[in-house]
């Protein structure tokens, strides 16, 4: 089952070295962030540091899964053969600060700032695509 | 301030939907503009162009049959051509070129060669990370650009729309925009329009036509025996921010500012004296951006600025004067044309639409995601 209804991604790129481990996380559900010794997070993962400039002190940490809605658009006209429209992309930020591009369900009317929290959508080459869904109150 | 360089000539290809080739536009003009000039392709020896194929100002000198001691093919999106209006001007001043054509052209409609998706290389990590998600590109970046500024500072999609009201007021008073005919549009159209990627409707996004466009640079020593009213490049100045959707913190603040800031020092002027300012509307949002940007209102304010008709025909600040990206032309990377009405509205050739007495122009460019950025300063002495 998705956590976002009626989302079935295309083919997705192909890892590289860069991104393997980040995207091999994904196959246990595990979000994960970039982190440098210096202490800066960044996404995607990429060769080097953008805050210090190292490319040695670079590492992946288990994100918590909280985000929230930094931004969104609801998409009217479908890119793509085989895709649902409307549908809703949006810019998260992680609790950890780095900001991910992905998809909110569209069954509600979000608004920025919305809390919301990682779900994920499987793909056939045994990768999963982070996507997110609204933070129910907790009492 | 000079940077000794100015512009002689510009023209426009055919506009709309032409029928036509990549390469049969670019001739167009730049041939016309050439001839704009007073000059011939035996004078040119720089070549800048983009859009073209991948060696695009190699494949344009090949058609032309020259050999140029200097070419550009920067690819930066639409902003492209403000770039290289910097770049001819620092090889014509540096003896390496001594007359430049920047030039593009595009059959895009006719070729119906746009895609909704856009074009991700697959080894990028864009293709990686953004794409799965089916953001339409560029269009899906403006929009949550614009919902972003509409949440930030509290404006409307109603007031947004000016941008497109007011293009749409330019084009009526010029023949060669695609709307010319189309009649007025209000607020409540644009935002009624059908959706595209929200808050931006149809009517928010700049049209998919042919078209192109060239200008002609040379020192303003040579410039002074031309027939035309020379236009001095006065400044110039450019930020690139990013490629991907997710590395700027605050969509809401584009690299304008600083690219406005660095060529109003150059040029030693301020927005307070400009006269006439065309800025890149591939969206409404990213004009009203640009204004913010450009230093004619605060960082937050461009909508309640321009809410009193400023930037329509007969307004304090005429903006997009031949009807834009939104009502005039879009060819893909519209940048060049930005360059060519600035240089017609200095030199007063253009009739209804004319802004009287202008002396001081901004083309803006803005390319890709709001990824490039890059403003020139055009001015003529009378």
């Amino acid at each position: 089952m998705s956590a976002v209804p009626g989302f079935v991604p295309g083919e997705v790129a192909p890892a590289d070295e860069m991104t393997a481990a980040w995207w091999d996380a994904t196959r246990e559900h595990r979000l994960t962030v970039q982190t440098c010794g210096c202490g800066h997070r960044q996404h995607p993962p990429r060769a080097v540091c953008t805050g210090c400039g190292r490319t040695d002190g670079l590492s992946l940490v288990d994100a918590e899964g909280a985000a929230t809605v930094d931004t969104f658009t609801v998409v009217h006209r479908a890119p793509r053969a085989d895709v649902e429209t409307p549908y809703v992309v949006a810019r998260v930020r992680l609790a950890e600060g780095p900001i991910l591009l992905t998809r909110l369900p569209s069954d509600r009317a979000w608004s920025i700032g919305d809390p919301v929290t990682v779900g994920w959508v499987d793909l056939p080459d045994g990768r999963a695509l982070p996507v997110f869904t609204h933070t129910e109150q907790r009492n | 301030m000079t940077t000794g360089v100015a512009i002689v000539g510009a023209a426009e290809s055919d506009l709309g939907s032409t029928g036509r080739s990549i390469l049969g536009l670019q001739t167009q003009a730049v041939t016309r503009a050439l001839a704009d000039a007073g000059l011939t392709l035996a004078d040119v020896d720089g070549i800048a162009t983009t859009g073209v194929s991948r060696f695009s100002a190699t494949q344009l000198a090949d058609h032309f049959g020259i050999v140029p001691t200097w070419t550009d093919s920067t690819f930066a999106g639409g902003s492209a051509f403000e770039m290289f209006v910097a770049r001819a001007a620092q090889a014509i001043r540096d003896g390496q070129a001594s007359v430049v054509v920047i030039s593009f052209a595009s059959n895009q409609r006719s070729a119906r060669s746009r895609r909704l998706g856009g074009v991700f290389d697959a080894w990028v990590p864009e293709a990686q990370f953004e794409e799965p998600y089916d953001p339409l590109y560029p269009a899906s970046y403006y929009g949550m650009a614009a919902q972003a500024y509409l949440h930030h500072h509290g404006g409307t999609h109603e007031q947004l729309a000016e941008i497109a009201v007011a293009a749409r007021e330019w084009a009526l008073l010029n023949p060669a925009a695609f709307r010319h005919e189309a009649g007025p549009i209000t607020a409540a159209d644009v935002a009624a329009a059908p959706m595209v990627s929200s808050p931006l409707t149809v009517a928010d996004c700049c049209l998919v036509t042919d078209g192109g466009g060239a200008v002609v640079l040379t020192s303003l020593e040579r410039a002074r025996d031309l027939r035309r009213t020379p236009v001095e490049v006065l400044g110039y100045g450019e930020r690139t921010t990013h490629t991907s959707f997710t590395t700027v913190p605050d969509l809401t603040v584009p690299g304008a500012a600083g690219s406005a800031a660095d060529a109003y020092a150059r040029a030693g002027i301020g927005p307070a004296d400009v006269d006439v300012v065309e800025v890149y509307d591939s969206f409404t949002i990213t004009a009203a951006l640009s204004v913010e940007g450009l230093g004619f209102c605060g960082r937050g304010e461009a909508l309640d600025f321009i809410a009193d008709g400023r930037i329509r025909p007969g307004g304090a600040l005429p903006l997009n004067t031949n009807g834009g990206g939104l009502s005039y032309c879009h060819p893909g990377q519209y940048g060049v044309l930005l360059l060519v009405e600035a240089v017609r509205q200095l030199r007063g050739e253009c009739g209804a639409r004319q802004v009287p007495g202008a002396e001081v122009a901004v083309a803006h460019g803005t390319g890709g995601i709001l990824s490039t950025h890059a403003t020139v300063v055009l001015g003529v002495s009378r």
